[in-house]
């Protein structure tokens, strides 16, 4: 067994002290000489035309530096090549309560509110579209005139022959779920400091960005500036989940404001901003149907889905793809048939959140998976465990599974929360529910398609032996930063002093996708690992001669390069780095990675989106007690068991699991963005419930280590594959505790109580109900 | 709006700021101090970011005045550790895991710090109750709650810093 000397211990963040003191830096911490204030004007209206603005009022309040509308930057942008359908303000037309139609840059706040007021704006209602089955059969007034019945985009897969394996089934069950949406609620408000400075034509934009290098690109687009005069730097970023994973509104007006007014202009969304720019977890209606043979064994499933994906595309094709292909790669089912609809209505954009397109039809399987187990009076551990996969595989839709510790994640739960002593066995009231999740270390496939390396790292030996780590790869507070300095200290045999990092600025460090889909540990892990082999691999091809021996005689441990057999000769790091400097001048390293082509999955439309090179499962015990005079469920307790490949560092994988389950649960049983004709009735902190610690309960993590074959030294992904599985652990462990089974998110109070006195009406029929 | 000279003791130093009389302590502290630290979160004092302790007490600086507390020692997350000695609380959520973006921390350590000063041994129901107003989007609390454990434990080890202590 490998032995480490620094992955697998519990390390303190490498930026937390930082953090903990004060002195950590955020997008809104920053500030320029000369510095002005944004403010945006957004719309009033879900769906109108812009006759005309006039903003010529507004450019006369004193302070008032510039103002911008729509037509002065009209290059359309988007996080997908085929979604370019935003612009920096709208041009033609608003599509949701908050879309963007002006900007103005001040001296001061008062005088950017003052000019945001005399901006005069000519709108035309049209028809809005709210509802996401409604707006489907839209015949005119569409949201945007190339998608015809607001259709974003449609897939149909069909994987197997699904009639046939419902034909051979004993038990078909189906269920119509609906699921609220759910929003990011990150504690860092957006936040982009903008600088153009017109002496040398430079743009330098800070930005709370999970994707510096995508907001390059697009910068470079929408100010048709060449990308060498564009320079982005991602400072700490306070939580993303998600919401800072494509560019944001803001992100670009910032820099138009700057461009115009020649100064550098700051812009940070107020909470009720936030909400409005969304780009959360849509509605979703998934109308799920599953068969399954009398030994529990899952014969097909099918799947209807839509989401209601708001008024742009932002990552939308993805959100809906994820929402069937990840359908697949959990569980051996041979028969798949999946309908996914994107569709647009008058609301905020919805985008990635944690657990991106996987979660809601995760709930709607799980739950159902539940069912069918009570009903053919299978322990629903044990039915999960009859259907799992044989890794090393491929499922039926071309995901290839090489790492499986789900069966195990199983095992660990039931053992650790007394499972087999409390499931159906605890007083009326109280209940535990089982379920399981999982999710992607990286897509397989950029967002845009391409050969190159998803990950590159540099690092630069600096002549007093101090390591200068030069990557891309955005931290947003998981702990990316902390993890790739590990590996490479790792892999030097250094500690993790000895390394410097420097992160996520697009003129200095080289490109990295971005923190999205749980690509960081993986993919730019890997790359740290190939960086650090190879400058290792220089320093003992420098030393070696010296000792008169081969370079692969040579190991780097405890600070020190050491001759393996070789009578104890043994020198610093320091002293082998002079010794390299001398051989190769500047002591410098590379490394890259792209996904192999094996993990690429298949040639089918939309085939692209689902594959990863390895995937990470979660199994939850959910314990829950459930007030039947006021519909109140209470989660008492989560046992979680992730499988994360290899715990590079144990705490911060617990922290990301931990995490994700919370989040999770905030989706089962209280968050919800309610909306009214396009309006969000809570825009607040205070009215989003985000849970406290009051209402949060006590989760276990267990740590499953498959150690997959191609992550680095083993690790999969930690941030995100949690999340899904504590909805319908906790749905089933109501159905545990009171027989009822809730079908729609969140689960609340109301939602028990209506099921609880159906339930006593049917009993009073003599319908049974029985647990 | 005119603006009036302030006086404030933050972080046992005087700063002379002339700000208006509707200037709101946490801009105050953040844009003329340039003591970033405090947090804006929400817009409506409900996410604890921008915690700060005026007279010992924990309180929330994105609703206070400055103008109002120019008589109250006020202490922000800057003012925690003595010099590069991080205070116990800092070192947990360090070596705990309780920070991962950092964002909602400082909030929570001063929350904490008042209740350690007023009940140096308190239950996780009794931190549970302290940091009610304040939210945390990444932990789930659990590794807060381990932060603040382990600082307990520390401060009890070794309760009081002996006067002179020269390192």
């Amino acid at each position: 067994m490998a032995s480490f000397s620094i992955i697998g211990k519990r390390l303190p963040m490498v930026d937390a002290p930082d953090k903990v003191t004060g002195r950590a830096l955020y997008a809104d911490d920053l500030a320029l000489p000369g510095m002005l204030v944004g403010k945006i004007l957004h719309s009033p209206h879900p769906h109108a035309r812009l006759r005309s603005i006039d903003t010529s009022r507004a450019a006369r309040v004193p302070g008032v530096v510039a103002v911008v509308t729509g037509r002065e930057f009209p290059n359309q942008y988007g996080i997908l090549p085929i979604g370019h359908d935003e612009t920096a303000f709208a041009v033609d037309k608003v599509r949701y309560i908050g879309d963007n139609v002006a900007g103005v840059a001040a001296e001061t706040e008062e005088a950017a509110r003052q000019a945001l007021e005399l901006i005069e704006v000519d709108y035309e209602p049209l028809p809005a579209w709210f509802d996401p089955e409604e707006t489907m059969k839209a015949e005119a007034n569409w949201i945007h005139e190339d998608k015809p019945r607001n259709i974003e985009k449609e897939y149909h897969h069909r994987f197997g022959d699904v009639e046939q394996g419902l034909a051979e089934a004993d038990r078909v069950v189906s269920e119509r779920f609906v699921c609220g949406e759910v929003t990011h609620a990150a504690m860092e408000p957006h936040s982009t400091l903008a600088s153009y400075n017109p002496e040398d034509d430079r743009l330098t934009v800070w930005s709370s960005t999970q994707v510096p290098y995508y907001l390059h690109l697009t910068l470079a687009n929408i100010l048709n500036l060449p990308h060498e005069k564009i320079r982005v730097i991602k400072p700490l970023v306070g939580g993303g989940f998600g919401g800072k994973s494509e560019v944001i509104p803001i992100e670009v007006e910032a820099a138009c404001l700057s461009y115009k007014a020649r100064r550098p202009v700051k812009i940070t969304y107020t909470r009720e901003e936030v909400f409005y720019a969304h780009r959360g977890r849509p509605v979703q209606i998934v109308e799920l149907t599953i068969g399954a043979r009398r030994d529990g064994r899952l014969t097909a499933v099918k799947a209807r889905v839509v989401q209601d994906g708001g008024a742009y595309c932002g990552y939308g094709p993805v959100t809906i793809l994820y929402s069937g292909a990840l359908l697949g790669a959990m569980y051996d089912i041979r028969n798949v048939q999946f309908d996914g609809y994107r569709v647009l209505t008058n609301k905020p954009a919805c985008g990635a959140m944690r657990g991106h397109g996987t979660v809601n039809t995760r709930f709607a399987f799980e739950s159902l998976l539940d069912h069918v187990a009570t009903e053919l009076k299978i322990d629903p551990a044990e039915i999960r465990l009859r259907n799992q996969l044989q890794p090393p595989c491929i499922t039926v839709n071309q995901l290839r599974v090489t790492s499986y510790g789900y069966p195990e994640c199983i095992r660990q739960v039931v053992e650790k929360s007394g499972w087999r002593e409390k499931r159906g066995k605890l007083p009326f009231g109280k209940g535990v529910g089982i379920a399981g999740s999982h999710y992607v270390s990286g897509a397989a496939n950029s967002i845009i398609r391409g050969e190159g390396p998803h990950s590159t790292v540099k690092l630069r030996v600096e002549p007093d032996a101090t390591v200068v780590l030069l990557t891309g790869a955005s931290e947003i507070g998981q702990g990316s930063d902390t993890i790739q300095v590990q590996l490479v200290a790792e892999e030097l045999g250094v500690p993790v002093e000895r390394i410097k990092l420097i992160a996520a600025d697009t003129e200095r460090t080289p490109i990295d996708l971005g923190s999205y889909s749980s690509r960081v540990t993986f993919m730019a892990g890997n790359a740290c690992l190939a960086a650090a082999r190879n400058l290792k691999k220089k320093i003992f091809e420098a030393v070696a001669p010296l000792w008169d021996i081969a370079p692969e005689e040579l190991d780097a441990r405890g600070g020190r390069i050491t001759a393996r057999n070789g009578a104890g000769k043994s020198m610093s790091f320091a002293e082998a780095v002079a010794a390299a400097r001398k051989q190769f001048g500047e002591l410098e390293a590379e490394g890259g990675y792209a996904p192999p082509a094996e993990a690429r999955g298949g040639k089918f439309k939309g085939a692209g989106v689902g594959p990863s090179p390895a995937y990470s499962y979660s199994a939850q015990v959910a314990e829950v007690t459930v007030d039947t005079e006021t519909g109140q469920v209470t989660v008492e307790r989560i046992t979680v068991a992730h499988d994360c490949g290899r715990a590079l560092n144990p705490m911060t994988v617990e922290g990301q699991v931990e995490g994700s389950v919370w989040m999770g649960l905030g989706q089962a049983v209280q968050e919800e963005m309610i909306w009214n004709k396009g309006r969000l009735m809570n825009p607040s902190m205070l009215e989003y419930k985000v849970a406290s610690t009051l209402e949060s309960p006590e989760i276990d993590p267990i740590l499953v280590e498959s150690i997959d074959p191609e992550g680095p030294l083993g690790a999969k992904e930690a941030g995100e594959g949690s999340l899904a599985a504590a909805i319908p652990a906790v749905a089933n462990a109501i159905y545990d505790a009171v027989g009822v089974r809730i079908t729609s998110t969140p689960i609340t109070p109301e939602k028990i109580l209506r099921a609880l006195r159906e339930q006593e009406k049917q009993r009073a029929k003599g319908n049974g109900g029985a647990r | 709006m005119e603006k009036h000279n302030l006086h404030l003791r933050v972080n046992g130093q005087r700063y002379d700021v002339a700000a208006p009389p509707n200037r709101l302590l946490l801009d105050l502290l953040r844009d003329d101090l340039r003591l970033t630290g405090s947090k804006r979160g929400c817009d409506d004092s409900s996410c604890g970011c921008c915690t700060v302790l005026a007279g010992g007490a924990p309180m929330l600086s994105c609703v206070m005045l400055a103008a109002s507390y120019q008589d109250v020692e006020i202490t922000t997350i800057e003012g925690v550790a003595e010099g590069d000695r991080l205070h116990p609380l800092q070192e947990g959520f360090c070596v705990e895991g309780g920070a991962q973006c950092g964002y909602c921390t400082p909030g929570i350590i001063m929350v904490a710090k008042a209740l350690l000063e007023q009940n140096p041994n308190p239950t996780r129901r009794q931190i549970a109750d302290a940091l009610s107003g304040n939210l945390c989007r990444c932990t789930g609390y659990t590794q807060i709650y381990a932060s603040i454990e382990h600082a307990i434990k520390k401060l009890q080890a070794e309760p009081a810093e002996p006067v002179g202590r020269g390192d």
